[in-house]
């Protein structure tokens, strides 16, 4: 018994499938509990008035657009290692939901930066370097719909994905020497420092952060699932015409 | 090694190889960057830095679907791949061919173009330097990015869209050490960032091209 035995598809698919179910309610049962919470129940904040609510949505979104990264690259060196196909499928089913995720962190961030540092954008480290991994996330998924062969495009993207995440955290790193910063650092880090999250924030913003990673795992589990399927779909057919 | 060199350098310089047209490119970027912002040379002045690092990286990007297109068309890909010559030496000197083709000229005629934009004469040995120093970076990892879409049909547009992103930090740094130099600061930590970026990737992208190159001849 070990954790390989879920990389065959059809065992793959036989345990996600009755999880699913409750990881979808979970994840709209979190969501649904965080955001009234964060939206209704929390006070205003002092310098930031209503728009702070921003905060519950736009947190958690950018924390997943970076982890989602973190799993493709996970995903895509168990590939190159072990060639397990249902790890290379997770990967590409990862990257779509991992740039939607990145695009609502951009789109929140400039909704509420509006009102707070009056522009919409600003060319600072950390937006720069969300606008940076929102071009390595299109590549990505630019490079795996030009190849055909599914295990040459697999390879290609792991190799991209591993050149990618070097220079991504190189990017981060660099565009702080070029601009000076606006946005605030990591709030949720600092707690019981000076300065900290408040305390009535703390616990909704870790509500929403937890809806949004099972919403991601429900998504990636599906749209594996769906790659499974079809490739199955296009082997049989393959096999009709032979 | 120097036999592939020289041969890719003849194929450059000899048949139409687009040795000149990446320098011609480069020179009519530049021009056309007064025509868009206006005859301000003040303005021109401050932005030039930029615009000559942006200018030379698009001239890079425009010749790099030839480091392996064409060998890869007539077959001698595959030859140099079973050669006893390991794939990554392979790699290093395509990388090689592509900046002395491409990044050395553009390097060689900086300083004139950068009269042209008004640059701060104090600048013009930072812009040399950075250039020499940066430009290699772009060519290896460029030549990364041709391995991926070597297989393709029509890549180009998809190997620009893979190659930029990666060209960030490079951009970043070759642009702050003229940037630098023009206001008379001191350059030293984006010109040891750009020389340590170069050395990396020198060190490093052969490997990655040339397992994206064994993926692509299977």
């Amino acid at each position: 018994m070990s954790i390989w035995e879920y990389a065959n598809p059809k065992k793959f698919i036989a345990t996600t499938t009755p999880i699913l179910p409750w990881l979808t309610g979970a994840a709209i049962a979190t969501l649904v509990v965080g955001l009234i919470w964060g939206f209704f129940f929390t006070p205003e904040a002092a310098n930031f008035g209503a728009s702070v609510k921003i905060f519950f949505v736009h947190v958690p979104s950018a924390m997943m657009a970076i982890n989602a990264w973190a799993m493709m690259l996970v995903a895509s060196l168990i590939w190159v290692i072990r060639r397990h196909h249902v790890s290379a499928l997770a990967a590409r089913a990862a990257a779509p939901i991992g740039m939607v995720f990145t695009l609502i962190a951009l789109f929140t961030g400039a909704v509420w930066g509006q009102p707070t540092w009056g522009t919409w954008w600003e060319w600072d480290p950390r937006l720069t370097s969300f606008l940076i991994l929102f071009l390595f996330y299109l590549g990505y998924i630019a490079l795996w719909e030009a190849i055909e062969d599914p295990d040459t495009a697999a390879d290609l993207t792991a190799v991209l994905c591993m050149v990618g995440s070097v220079f991504a955290i190189l990017s981060r790193y660099a565009v702080k020497f070029w601009g000076q910063g606006l946005h605030q650092d990591s709030t949720i880090a600092k707690v019981g420092e000076r300065d900290p999250l408040h305390a009535s924030y703390y616990l909704p913003a870790l509500i929403c952060m937890a809806a949004f990673v099972l919403i991601f795992v429900a998504l990636v589990l599906i749209r594996t699932q769906t790659e499974i399927r079809a490739r199955r779909i296009r082997a049989l057919e393959a096999r009709m015409r032979a | 090694m120097i036999a592939l060199l020289k041969r890719d350098l003849a194929l450059a310089v000899r048949a139409g190889g687009g040795f000149g047209l990446g320098l011609a490119f480069f020179l009519i970027v530049i021009t056309l960057v007064p025509f868009g912002v206006g005859p301000d040379t003040g303005l021109l002045g401050r932005i030039a830095p930029g615009i000559v690092w942006v200018a030379a990286l698009l001239a890079a990007l425009l010749s790099l679907d030839r480091i392996f297109a064409l060998d890869h068309e007539d077959g001698s890909l595959p030859l140099l791949a079973t050669s006893p010559l390991p794939l990554e030496g392979v790699a290093l000197i395509k990388g090689l061919a592509h900046w002395i083709t491409t990044g050395l000229p553009l390097t060689i005629v900086a300083p004139v173009l950068g009269f042209l934009l008004n640059l701060d004469t104090a600048a013009f040995p930072w812009l040399l330097a950075s250039l020499a120093l940066g430009t290699p970076a772009l060519s290896m990892i460029g030549a990364f990015g041709a391995a991926l879409t070597v297989g393709l049909r029509r890549g180009g547009l998809l190997m620009s869209l893979l190659v930029l992103p990666l060209y960030v930090p490079t951009l970043i740094f070759g642009a702050l050490v003229v940037a630098r130099g023009a206001e008379g600061f001191s350059t030293h930590m984006p010109l040891l960032m750009l020389a340590g970026i170069t050395a990396g990737v020198f060190a490093l992208m052969p490997f990655a091209t040339a397992a994206a190159l064994r993926i692509n001849l299977r």
